[in-house]
C-alpha cells in the first residue's frame, strides 16, 4: 500500500489549521470554466432572458401596430424591419422581444413551481415511506393517469382563460411527474448507508435530509425539470390556441407560431422564426441543465 | 481486561453502573420482517431475521459475533442502533433501558453508541467532502460548525490521515482501506462508548484489513471503547474478541470466551464452522464440507433446534424440542444444544 507513508504523517498544528483546498461551489465554478459548450449556451440563454426584460427598450416597433399593406413582408423589408412582418404586418423583431417576456414566464415559472412542490412531496414520500409515501404518490398516479395536454385544458378551462390560469394548470400538469422522479431518487438513496449512519448520529430527520438527501436527488431533478421548460412552453402555446392561455394581440411564440401557419406557403421564414426561437431557448435550456449537472456530480 | 475495566472506571464520566455492570444487555431481542403477497397486501409470510436473542457486552471488551450470511448479524446491529425498529425485546445501556419510559431516548443512546458500516462505497456521501461527513453529527447537535470541522481534522490524524491531504476529498478519491478510516472517524466523532463494527474489515483486502484491525485496537485502548464485532471471518473474530457469540438462523446457539469456544466449541455448528476453515497445513486439507447444504429459509425454520436438519448428531428430541442456551459446567460459556443438557433425553448428552 503506497498510501501507508503519507496516510500515517503525523500534519502538524499549521496544516491542521488549514481550510478545505477549494469548496463544493468552488470546484462546481471550476469545472464549468473548462465546459466550453455549457458557457457559450448559457450565455445564449442569459441573452435570450436579458433581450426578453429589456424587450421594450430593445424593440424597434410598437409590437402592437399593424399595417394592411406591409404584411408578411421578408427579413429585411425597407432595412428597418429586420426578421420581416407577420400576417398583420407587425414587425416580427419587437413581436419576437416581447413575446419572449410572456413565453419565458409561462415556460419557466410553472416547472419552479411545480419542482418546489413536487420535488419536496416526492422526498417526503420517498424519505418517508409507508403510508405517507402511498397516500402521496396515489395521488399523483390520478393526476399522471390524464394525458398532460388534456389536464391542462380541462384545469385552464375550468377556472377560465388568461395567462395567469394557465401558469396554474402548467404548475398542476408539471408536479406530479416531477414528484414521481423526486420519489424515485429518494428511494434509491435513502437506502444507503450514509444516510443510516446519518441517522445513527441521532441528528434530526430534517437535517439528514438537508445534508444527506438533498443533494444527491437535486441532479435527476434539476435535469427533468430543464427539459419540462420546453414542454411549458409548447403547452402553453396550446393553451392559447385554443383560446385559454394567451390572447391575441399579446406576443407570445407559441401563439405566433400558430397564427403563422397559415403563411407557412407565403414566407417560411418568417413562419418558422417563432419556432426557432423556442427551439433555441430549450436545447440552451437542456445544455446548460446537463452540463450543470455534469459540474455538480462530484464522482466524475 | 481488569486494567481496562480500571481506566473506564476512572476517566469516563459517563460510566454509571460501575465496571462491573454490562455496557449492554440485550434481553428476547426479535425482529420479523413481513412479506406482504396479494392486492391487499396481506402478510403472507414472515422472515425471522433476529428470534429472541439475549446477550450482554461487558464494559471495555470486544464481543464478536460470527455467522453465515443471511443468520441475522446485520440485523441485529441495526437493531441495536434502532436503524430498524424491533419487534420486541428490551434493550438496556449501562442500567438504562432505551426508549422506554424512565430509561434513556433512543437519541440518547445514539449518542454513546455508533456504528461502522461494511460497504465502504455507499456509507459515505458522495457529494461531501470526507471532513464534512465526519463533522455532520456533532453539528447537527448543535456544535458550531467551525469547531467540528476542527475536531474532524484531528479525528483524521488519530486515524493515520493528514487532515490537509484528506479533509477536503471527497469518497471516491479514496481508496477503500482509507474510506474505512473515514466511516471509523465518523463513528468516533460522537465520543462514543461503545462501536458496533458490521463486517467493518470484510471487505479490504488482507494487508489493509490488518492495519485498519490495528487502528481498531490502538483506538479502543486509548478511548476507552467497547466493540460489537460482527464478521463472518472466524480468523478476525478470534484475534480481535474477548467473548464470542455464533447465531445460526436468527438465534443465539453458543455465546463463550474467544479462546475456549475455538478450543473447545460445545455446539454442533460451532463445530462446524470451525472446521470449514481452510486449513494451513495442506497435509491437513479436508476433502468434503463439514456441514452441507444451505441453511434453511428462515420464513420456515425448522421445529425444534433449528440446526437438526444439518446436524451430524440430530436424534428425535433435537426436532421435537428447542434446546436452551445452558451452562453445562462453566457459567461462561453457553451452548443451545441438547447434548448439553443431561436430562434432555439425546443418547449422547452425557458424554459431555
Amino acid at each position: 500500500m503506497s498510501t501507508a507513508v503519507s496516510d500515517t504523517a503525523a500534519p502538524d498544528a499549521a496544516e491542521l489549521a488549514l481550510p478545505t483546498q477549494r469548496g463544493y461551489w468552488g470546484t462546481v465554478g471550476y469545472r464549468l470554466r473548462y465546459d466550453h459548450v455549457t458557457l457559450f449556451f448559457g450565455a445564449l440563454l442569459l441573452l435570450i432572458i436579458l433581450a426578453a426584460v429589456a424587450a421594450p427598450l430593445l424593440a424597434p416597433f410598437d409590437p402592437y401596430q399593424e399595417s394592411i399593406i406591409r404584411r408578411l413582408k421578408p427579413p429585411g423589408y425597407q432595412d428597418r424591419y429586420w426578421l420581416g412582418t407577420d400576417e398583420l404586418g407587425r414587425d416580427m423583431l419587437s413581436r419576437l422581444l416581447h413575446g419572449g417576456r410572456i413565453t419565458l414566464t409561462m415556460g419557466i415559472l410553472p416547472v419552479i413551481i411545480a419542482t418546489l412542490i413536487g420535488g419536496s412531496l416526492g422526498v417526503l414520500a420517498g424519505f418517508a415511506g409507508g403510508v405517507v409515501n402511498m397516500s402521496i404518490m396515489r395521488v399523483m398516479d390520478v393526476f399522471y393517469a390524464f394525458p398532460s395536454v388534456l389536464l391542462a385544458v380541462a384545469i385552464s378551462g375550468a377556472m377560465g382563460g388568461g395567462a395567469v390560469n394557465g401558469m396554474i394548470a402548467l404548475t398542476l400538469v408539471f408536479i406530479p411527474p416531477l414528484c414521481r422522479v423526486a420519489e424515485t431518487a429518494t428511494t434509491q438513496v435513502r437506502n444507503l448507508d450514509f444516510v443510516d449512519a446519518a441517522r445513527a448520529t441521532g441528528a434530526p430527520m430534517h437535517l439528514v435530509v438537508r445534508h444527506h438527501v438533498i443533494g444527491n436527488v437535486l441532479g435527476p431533478i434539476l435535469i427533468y425539470a430543464s427539459s419540462l421548460v420546453s414542454v411549458a412552453i409548447i403547452l402553453a402555446s396550446g393553451l392559447s390556441f385554443l383560446g385559454l392561455g394567451v390572447k391575441p394581440p399579446d406576443p407570445d411564440w407559441g401563439l405566433m407560431l400558430n397564427a403563422l401557419r397559415q403563411a407557412i406557403y407565403v414566407s417560411p421564414l418568417v413562419a418558422a422564426m417563432p419556432g426557432i426561437a423556442i427551439l433555441i431557448t430549450s436545447i440552451s435550456m437542456n445544455l446548460v441543465s446537463d452540463g450543470l449537472r455534469a459540474a455538480m456530480d462530484v464522482r466524475s | 481486561m481488569a486494567m481496562t475495566s480500571f481506566a473506564v472506571e476512572e476517566n469516563d464520566g459517563r460510566d454509571r453502573g460501575g465496571p462491573r455492570q454490562p455496557l449492554l444487555t440485550v434481553q428476547g431481542l426479535k425482529k420479523h420482517f413481513p412479506i406482504r403477497g396479494g392486492i391487499f397486501g396481506r402478510v403472507s409470510a414472515r422472515v425471522r431475521a433476529v428470534d429472541g436473542i439475549s446477550f450482554a457486552v461487558r464494559k471495555g471488551e470486544t464481543l464478536g459475533i460470527v455467522g453465515e450470511s443471511g443468520c441475522g448479524k446485520s440485523t441485529v446491529a441495526r437493531l441495536l442502533m434502532r436503524l430498524i425498529m424491533p419487534d420486541a425485546g428490551e434493550q438496556i445501556f449501562d442500567g438504562d433501558a432505551v426508549g422506554e419510559r424512565g430509561g434513556i431516548s433512543v437519541a440518547e443512546m445514539r449518542r454513546q453508541v455508533q456504528m461502522v458500516f461494511q460497504d465502504s462505497a455507499s456509507s459515505l456521501n458522495p457529494r461531501m467532502p470526507v471532513q464534512n461527513s465526519i463533522a455532520f453529527g456533532p453539528i447537527a447537535l448543535g456544535t458550531r460548525q467551525a469547531e467540528a470541522i476542527g475536531m474532524a481534522r484531528e479525528l483524521l490524524v488519530k486515524v493515520g490521515l493528514n487532515p490537509a491531504l484528506f479533509g477536503g476529498r471527497y469518497p471516491h478519491e479514496l481508496s477503500g482501506g482509507q474510506k474505512q478510516r473515514i466511516n471509523i472517524a465518523r463513528a468516533l466523532a460522537m465520543k462514543p462508548r461503545m462501536i458496533i463494527l458490521d463486517e467493518a474489515v470484510s471487505a479490504l483486502d488482507k494487508s489493509v484489513e490488518a492495519q485498519v484491525l490495528n487502528l481498531l485496537q490502538a483506538l479502543k485502548r486509548d478511548l476507552n471503547l467497547t466493540y460489537i464485532f460482527i464478521s463472518h471471518d472466524l480468523g478476525v473474530v478470534r484475534w480481535i474478541s474477548d467473548r464470542v457469540m455464533v447465531m445460526y438462523l436468527g438465534e443465539v446457539v453458543e455465546i463463550g470466551p474467544a479462546d475456549a469456544l475455538y478450543a473447545s466449541p460445545r455446539h454442533p455448528y460451532t463445530r462446524a464452522l470451525l472446521a470449514s476453515r481452510p486449513a494451513l497445513d495442506p497435509d491437513q486439507r479436508r476433502e468434503e464440507a463439514p456441514v452441507s447444504g444451505d441453511p434453511p429459509n428462515p420464513i420456515n425454520p425448522p421445529a425444534g433446534c433449528r440446526f437438526h436438519t444439518r446436524c451430524p448428531h440430530a436424534e428425535a428430541v433435537c426436532s421435537a424440542r428447542a434446546p436452551m442456551l445452558s451452562a453445562g459446567g462453566d457459567d461462561a460459556h453457553l451452548a443451545a444444544c441438547h447434548m448439553q443438557d443431561p436430562s434432555s433425553g439425546h443418547s449422547q448428552a452425557l458424554r459431555h
